[in-house]
């Protein structure tokens, strides 16, 4: 398990972008809880205790739910809620030619991505078995 | 949250809906919010000089209980704002009864305007910006009943089909009612057919995007003796915020109606099979398959079965959305102020061609945010006191 132990942090949102930065997945665990806390937080949301650690994802995770977007203008595209191993989830993409193909229950793995139009860069997930 | 407000504290009294529709260009969301205010209490024979306790909520006016006070010129009346989005009228009725009874003030609104068809839904309700969702562009709220929709039909075999049977029988509804939007039949297939919004909800599965507004009036037990109309009592209610965001969202496919309803039974002294008429907040197809689960009327994963064949329609076991609902009615943003009006109708009788014969208790539940804020009022006519 890989753990960021840099004491003090700033903001939390800076703190998990700078993980993306480096191509890291972080996220907090709470020891109290005996939980993952996702999105980060100033405390553990579960005791109220400032005892929030940091960790990076094995980046492995399971497909929870998945849409696709039909825009107006453009092609579809997918949008997906992702449940890591670690026990926590978020909103994300699966990477693949065809959004419709992204199932529920499909093994993905995490990828860090920078966009043109995005300042930050963003966790977008891609088939487990194509991964390199 | 629930609140220990016994039945007859306060009573409701009046109800109106504001233009409807596509009101026109010009008109403000606060305009239909004071229509609505006007024609409830023309309803039950209440001056405006009377009210002193204005509740209410909009997306388009961020200080809405300030700009409801300076349209109706009153300038001490009690203020409540709260906004949790479409449920917002549940928990504000809930706090206007609280605070009839407990002396704050005597008549109190709730009310609600919008102007989103005429100004578009991006300039009346602009999406914040949230670092871990807006970079993947869901389309919100759509995407986010999508995703709840696309786990329900994984773990429960719910299907497109009985998706677009909701959507079916609440155009059979509006059919019903004089003051709904849509006037055409529609046919499952129609809903299949339809332009895809986000996959699996197309365009018939989503809520119509309507200008409208209204408001109920709230007033002690011996002030509403005289008034034109009977009473209707608010016999429980509860609240459950389960996430904003959803992928905060606990669980796709169970929503906090469980909770929010469990409290208004428990309040009330009632269960689901005591409700003779349902509202429930049909933003999109899904919303009332999981509330008809949540709230006891089906066991959880059987909302799709239970919806099907006629079975919440005009004639069917279960009257649900009798106005037509969010789907087919209107839906001007916010839409849980429609469920309390068209509740005070039912139990009043005076639902014309889709009345529900002899209805005694209704349940109102609202929605709000993306299944995030579940808030659920259960009413009763006369014979319930």
């Amino acid at each position: 398990m890989q753990t960021d132990e840099q004491a003090g942090s700033g903001a939390p949102y800076a703190r998990y972008v700078r993980h993306l930065k480096a191509g890291e997945l972080a996220y907090q665990f709470s020891p109290v809880a005996g939980r993952a806390v996702f999105f980060p937080r100033v405390r553990c949301p579960y005791s109220g205790q400032d005892c929030l650690e940091w960790r990076i994802s094995a980046g492995v995770g399971t497909v929870y739910s998945t849409s696709v977007v039909y825009p107006r203008k453009g092609d579809p595209y997918n949008v997906a809620l992702i449940d890591l191993d670690e026990g926590f989830r978020l909103m994300s993409r699966v990477v693949m030619d065809d959004p419709m193909q992204v199932a529920i229950g499909q093994r993905v793995r995490f990828q860090a991505v920078a966009e043109a139009e995005l300042d930050d860069p963003i966790p977008v997930f891609v088939p487990l078995e194509s991964a390199p | 949250m629930t609140t220990d407000f016994r039945p007859g504290r306060a009573v409701l009294v009046g109800a109106a809906e504001s233009d409807l529709g596509a009101v026109g260009e010009g008109f403000s969301a606060i305009d239909l919010m004071a229509q609505g205010v006007y024609r409830a209490l023309d309803d039950c024979g209440l001056p405006v000089g009377e009210v002193d306790g204005l509740f209410c909520a909009t997306s388009q006016n961020r200080l809405a209980g300030l700009a409801l006070a300076e349209y109706l010129n009153l300038p001490e009346a009690y203020i409540d704002s709260t906004s949790t989005g479409g449920s917002s009228f549940m928990g504000h009725l809930a706090r206007a009864e609280a605070a009839v009874a407990a002396g704050l003030c005597k008549v109190a609104v709730v009310a609600y305007g919008s102007t989103q068809r005429s100004l578009g839904r991006k300039n009346t309700s602009r999406p914040e910006w949230n670092p871990y969702e807006s970079p993947f562009k869901p389309f919100l709220p759509p995407t986010a009943y999508a995703l709840a929709a696309a786990r329900h039909m994984h773990e429960f075999g719910t299907t497109r089909e009985q998706l677009a049977e909701v959507a079916v029988a609440a155009r059979q509804w509006a059919l019903l009612n004089p003051a709904a939007w849509e006037k055409e039949p529609l046919t499952v297939e129609d809903v299949l057919a339809s332009r895809m919004v986000s996959y699996p909800l197309t365009l018939r599965d989503c809520c119509l995007v309507s200008d409208g507004g209204g408001a109920v009036v709230v007033t002690t037990p011996a002030r509403a003796r005289a008034l034109r109309k009977p009473p209707v009592y608010l016999l429980g209610s509860g609240h459950c915020t389960t996430h904003l965001t959803i992928s905060n969202m606990p669980d796709l496919v169970n929503t906090g109606a469980r909770v929010s309803g469990s409290l208004a039974y428990a309040q009330a002294g009632l269960t689901s099979s005591d409700i003779d008429v349902v509202g429930l907040y049909d933003a999109f197809t899904i919303n009332p398959i999981l509330f008809l689960e949540d709230l006891g009327f089906c066991a959880k994963g059987e909302g799709g079965a239970f919806v099907s064949g006629g079975r919440i329609a005009p004639g069917g076991m279960l009257p649900v959305n009798t106005n037509g609902g969010g789907l087919s009615y209107c839906h001007p943003g916010m839409y849980g102020i429609f469920l309390l009006i068209e509740a005070i109708r039912q139990l009043r009788g005076e639902c014309g061609r889709r009345q529900v014969p002899g209805a005694e208790v209704a349940l109102a539940h609202g929605n709000g945010g993306v299944l995030s804020s579940q808030y659920t009022v259960i009413l009763g006519g006369a014979s319930t006191q």
